[in-house]
């Protein structure tokens, strides 16, 4: 038998799994987020034609809902949400199976990972909600953000109630940009 | 029942901060390790700086200096690996200190109510009276469950 054919027994390793994340920036910190959670990237200009204003929000990181087909998406400012200084973003990632937009600077790649650590239990602010984990892409610690923990639940039945409320309005043409 | 008070030497590590005198039990401490590449990353838990990479293990640096002092520890800043046990289990965490640590033996006596709750123990080391830290009532996290009264340790005290 060829050596390089033969099975040990009991050797039941799987292939390592491996998942595709997207780094993209927000200041000067990098993140990653799992590729199969965006559902769609536009930049900030072909948004706007879709984007209303909520007038009246009282969670201050939503200042926008996008329309995509006949759904609507709440916009969530990446820097606000990480109580990060205001930057300028030029992405929207449009997130699978949520009602979040969420608005960043640039996506500097693709990475693939095959690890992810917990958060250590030293962290015990609201990161336990933005991250998933951390991980290690080229020697670097990144957080890999949780999709979900851009905005609760309550968030979201307060924007609901916002929405219901009437407190939204379309876009000036002049201003139309929802950066 | 006669109470009586045991007083065991044990090994602490001492650390000096800003010319204060600390120790740590040394059974928790793992390493002291040369200042590395910090990452940091948003987060909202107060006194955690970022983390470091150590063995593979992913470690959260507590500038702990900073509650001890009131101030962050900028100079000769070495980090001393220690084991920290959570409400989940036991990880490392990684404290700034000055270079200067050294491994010393002694008795420690427990803390009164006179203490702050960081304080574990004292003890007396070269005329000078040492805090013992509880690195899980200075450092952020949560605390390890405590036992029910039923099944704790009884101490025993011996005059």
């Amino acid at each position: 038998m060829n050596p390089a054919t033969q099975t040990v027994p009991g050797d039941y390793r799987q292939p390592r799994r491996t998942e595709q994340v997207i780094l993209f920036t927000v200041g000067e910190h990098l993140f990653a987020i799992a590729a199969d959670s965006i559902a769609e990237i536009r930049s900030t200009d072909s948004l706007a034609g879709a984007a209303m204003e909520l007038t009246n929000s009282t969670v201050p990181k939503v200042r926008h809902t996008a329309q995509r087909g006949r759904s609507s998406y709440f916009v969530v400012r990446a820097s606000l949400h990480f109580r990060l200084p205001l930057t300028r973003p030029t992405l929207v990632f449009i997130l699978r199976q949520t009602r979040i937009a969420v608005l960043v600077d640039a996506i500097e790649r693709m990475a693939s990972i095959s690890k992810l650590s917990a958060l250590p239990q030293a962290f015990c602010g609201e990161e336990r909600q933005w991250y998933r984990g951390l991980t290690l892409i080229d020697d670097r610690v990144v957080p890999v953000v949780n999709p979900m923990g851009f905005l609760s639940a309550q968030e979201i039945a307060i924007l609901d109630e916002a929405v219901a409320g009437g407190a939204v309005e379309a876009l000036p043409e002049q201003e139309s940009t929802i950066v | 029942m006669n109470a009586t008070l045991e007083v065991v030497a044990q090994s602490f590590v001492l650390l000096h901060l800003g010319g204060r005198r600390f120790a740590l039990s040394a059974d928790i401490v793992a390493e002291l390790v040369q200042p590395g590449r910090v990452f940091t990353f948003p987060h909202t838990t107060e006194n955690l700086e970022g983390v470091l990479v150590r063995r593979g293990h992913i470690v959260p640096i507590c500038d702990f200096a900073r509650r001890l002092l009131g101030a962050r520890l900028t100079d000769n800043r070495y980090y001393l690996i220690a084991r920290r046990r959570f409400s989940l289990g036991i990880e490392w965490i990684a404290l700034p200190v000055t270079g200067q640590c050294e491994l010393i033996t002694a008795e420690m006596l427990p803390a009164t109510g006179d203490y702050a709750p960081h304080v574990a123990g004292w003890l007396s080391h070269e005329g000078e009276i040492v805090e013992v830290l509880d690195l899980a009532r200075l450092t952020p996290g949560p605390l390890e469950e405590t036992l029910p009264a039923s099944e704790s340790t009884p101490i025993e005290i011996h005059p």
